[in-house]
């Protein structure tokens, strides 16, 4: 990726214009994108615009901005271990453009000041958009609601709640969660962990577990929970989205609520569509997790669960944490994993190379889709985007998924069917607000957890060669990454 | 042989016979009336315990004695984490006090795994969590061959709370690897899912494998597990899973029965059971020693010669 010529009058990483030259829209046909005043204004072949900087951009592979549901970026209270700014220029280089930051900070941002707090620092720092997530309850206790209403009226637009890291357990409490965020369309994302059946849980229960004599976390705790509240969803009529799914069993509940019509959402995390409990078996912390990493079994369910919809979305769930409270014995660890910038990579190499996805659907299932259940307003990553990322997405529109028919990938099938060629899904673009990512399909890149741009340094993936890397990302047609670096 | 002990189920047959075939040779130093190798003298041997066991750190400390090693007792009360000091910084420690070997025991199953990930000089896994506990294992193996001849082609029975037990777990790997047929017996809420993928034999029924058996391991089952509604009463346990007299009956006239202590007397096994002429109970200890000389031994450079 080469660039040349400037816009007058500022550095090359100021808003302006900028001529991406010969970029392949969802890994399309080559086009050119004129980027100017934040929004595409003009995509087509052999463009020419002048007093535009020019990028070379043959052969990478164009993606709406990606939007992450599910971000710790533990500002404030834990900037050992992440900060706004140090997070999202992770997520920079990872290729999003939105992060949503989870509650679960000290203080918890269950209150309009935190969340504010939170937004600022995200604007403020500029390398991506930070949605805050707001707590469900008070202190992330379980017991009381949190003010709900004026996260969602602060400057900060709140519209998911969620007490992350903990279950919203009481069943009552949960119902009226749900009902009163339909006041500003709101949804409730749930950590599906029933507490009595995972105390002390370590790791999944299952042969590894036995084992290891590490106290198990068995699947039944996550889908019980799932199966309440698909039910209550669907009783009262609300949105729910279901946290890091991680057993085959959650995406056959998740299947079965979507068949009713029930407004229910799920994402997946990059590690779970990839890694089994059988590393465990290192003892090694750095696979420590919540939800548990589970088997084979589960991550081809969850594979498939993505590919035909039942699973709207991947979510990275990037956790960083400070060296010692992980370089320590297994269960006195916390959980997590970082994920931003190997996101994308993992993706490709689970979804795409395994042919249950294309680049259309990957698009769908990493921008369109979560920005449309987070609530982002239209552009890229709203309702242009549908366009771009072609007709599987207009098929999921509203929030509504029809039910997929066992064993096939309605989702694969409407990205070449409906939307044959990338160019003209680019023509259909030009107005749209430029959020984007160039990726470089081929390239391969090796994970050093020093050279991370995220403070967590817990990467599961250190040393492994994974496909794909970001080589520039756009926020509102301003550069925060170029030549895979932070501009 | 291996630079660790970590686990019995990495341990292969013929390491698992030179552990029991050295321990013979220890077990004389036991009878002479200077109970004393010279083999590690000017070696350290760090006893690191996370966890109250004043009778698993007896048995190595008097087993490194015995091979004239220098032995430290370095005791860390609660966790390391409470304590404010990391594992790892304890790693470090005892890195630089320059440990020959570490007896590691501690409340989290996979600890001993880490420390040895941090440290040069070998470490022994003296029951970590409800992971581990290879030498208790190998103790009781050797127990069985002295009094029985044999492993190979014996079946053992393991009764109790198997879902807790880093014993049973130990015991499982090591006796099948060795040839023996094992078979677990507990409430089922005792039984780990995942037990499946176990080479034994799963029963709910004491009273139908006792006949069979040639050694009856009892585990330890601690009253508290009451209270979280692994069973309902101690008496019921008792009457369904406790080793009583009648039952001694049922068993063939040369079985074993075996507790690794310590022993709840009257809950999982009755007092006259414990103290007949068929308990290995007090042999159990002394062999201890005599295992645990073998393995120190043999971590620390021993040869295949018997010295």
């Amino acid at each position: 990726m080469t660039r040349r010529g400037d816009t007058a009058g500022g550095p090359a990483h100021e808003a302006g214009r900028w001529h991406l030259r010969g970029v392949r829209p969802l890994g399309g046909d080559p086009v050119d994108l004129l980027l100017d005043g934040g929004i595409i204004a003009e995509a087509g072949r052999d463009l020419s615009a002048v007093g535009a900087t020019v990028l070379d951009a043959d052969g990478l592979v164009a993606l709406p901005g990606l939007v992450d549901l599910h971000t710790h970026l533990r500002e404030p209270g834990r900037e050992d271990a992440e900060t706004v700014a140090s997070g999202t220029r992770a997520a920079a280089l990872g290729g999003f453009t939105t992060v949503f930051a989870m509650a679960n900070t000290e203080p918890v941002a269950d209150t309009a000041g935190v969340v504010e707090q939170v937004w600022r620092l995200g604007r403020d720092a500029g390398h991506c958009d930070v949605r805050p997530v707001g707590a469900v309850t008070e202190g992330l206790r379980g017991t009381r609601l949190a003010e709900l209403g004026a996260m969602a009226s602060s400057a900060a637009a709140v519209r998911v709640f969620s007490d992350d890291g903990n279950c919203v357990s009481d069943a009552v409490l949960m119902r009226r969660a749900l009902e009163y965020v339909k006041a500003f369309d709101g949804v409730i994302a749930q950590h599906a962990q029933e507490p009595r059946l995972t105390e002390d849980a370590q790791m999944n229960e299952g042969a590894v577990s036995a084992r290891l004599g590490l106290p198990g976390w068995p699947a039944a705790a996550e889908e019980a929970i799932i199966a309440r509240d698909a039910l209550l969803a669907g009783h009262v009529g609300s949105r729910l989205h279901v946290c890091h799914v991680s057993t085959a069993g959650s995406v056959e509940l998740l299947r079965w609520a979507k068949s009713k019509g029930w407004r229910v959402t799920a994402e997946v995390t990059p590690h779970h569509l990839l890694l089994t409990d059988d590393l465990v078996t290192s003892f090694d912390p750095v696979y420590k997790v919540n939800p548990p990493l589970r088997t084979a079994a589960d991550v081809a369910a969850l594979r498939a669960g993505l590919a035909d919809g039942t699973i709207d979305c991947i979510a990275t769930d990037h956790a960083p944490h400070a060296p010692q409270d992980k370089e320590t014995e297994w269960m006195a660890a916390r959980p997590g994993m970082v994920g931003l910038e190997t996101a994308l990579s993992i993706a490709i190499m689970t979804m795409l190379e395994t042919g249950l996805l294309d680049w259309a659907g990957l698009a769908d299932r990493m921008s369109v889709a979560p920005g449309r259940i987070g609530g982002l307003p239209g552009g890229l990553t709203g309702g242009r985007a549908n366009a771009l990322a072609g007709g599987q997405a207009g098929g999921q529109a509203g929030g509504h998924h029809h039910p997929p028919v066992a064993g096939s990938r309605p989702s694969r099938a409407a990205a070449h069917d409906v939307h044959p060629a990338g160019a003209g899904a680019l023509s259909l673009s030009a107005g749209a607000v430029a959020n984007l990512v160039l990726v470089d399909p081929v390239a391969r890149w090796t994970v050093d957890a020093g050279a991370l741009a995220s403070r967590g340094r817990n990467t599961p993936y250190a040393g492994r060669k994974l496909p794909g890397r970001v080589q520039a990302t756009f926020l509102r047609g301003r550069p925060t990454v170029l030549d895979g670096k932070i501009a | 042989m291996m630079r660790h002990l970590l686990s019995t189920q990495d341990l292969g047959r013929d390491d698992a016979l030179l552990v029991l075939d050295t321990a013979e040779y220890m077990a004389t130093v036991a009878g002479r009336s200077v109970k004393k190798l010279p083999t590690l003298r000017g070696r350290t041997v760090v006893n690191l315990f996370f966890e109250d066991s004043t009778r698993t750190r007896t048995s190595f400390e008097l087993a490194a004695k015995r091979l004239s090693a220098d032995v430290i007792n370095f005791s860390v009360r609660g966790s390391s984490v409470s304590k404010g000091e990391s594992l790892k910084d304890t790693a470090q420690t005892l890195e630089a006090m320059g440990a020959d070997a570490v007896v590691c025991r501690h409340p989290a199953s996979g600890a001993p795994h880490r420390l040895a990930a941090w440290v040069r000089g070998s470490v022994l896994n003296a029951g970590d969590g409800i992971h581990e506990h290879p030498t208790q294992a190998l103790l009781d193996a050797f127990t069985i061959r002295r009094r029985l001849g044999r492993v190979e082609g014996l079946s053992v029975t393991i009764v109790g709370d198997v879902l807790h037990s880093r014993v049973a777990r130990s015991n499982v790997w090591l006796l099948s690897t060795l040839g023996a047929s094992v078979t677990v017996v507990a409430p089922p809420t005792l039984v780990p899912v995942g037990v499946e993928q176990w080479p034994v034999a799963v029963s709910y029924d004491l009273d139908a494998v006792l006949p069979t058996s040639d050694v009856v391991m009892m585990l330890r089952v601690q009253r508290e597990r009451m209270t979280a509604a692994f069973f309902p009463t101690e008496r019921e346990y008792s009457r369904r899973y406790g080793l009583d007299a009648d039952r001694l009956a049922a068993m063939p006239p040369s079985a074993l029965v075996m507790h690794p202590g310590p022993m709840v007397r009257g809950m999982e096994i009755a007092s006259d059971v414990a103290d007949s002429t068929r308990s290995t109970v007090v042999e159990q200890v002394a062999n201890g020693v005599s295992v645990r000389m073998a393995v120190l031994y043999l971590l620390l450079g021993g040869t295949r010669e018997v010295p």
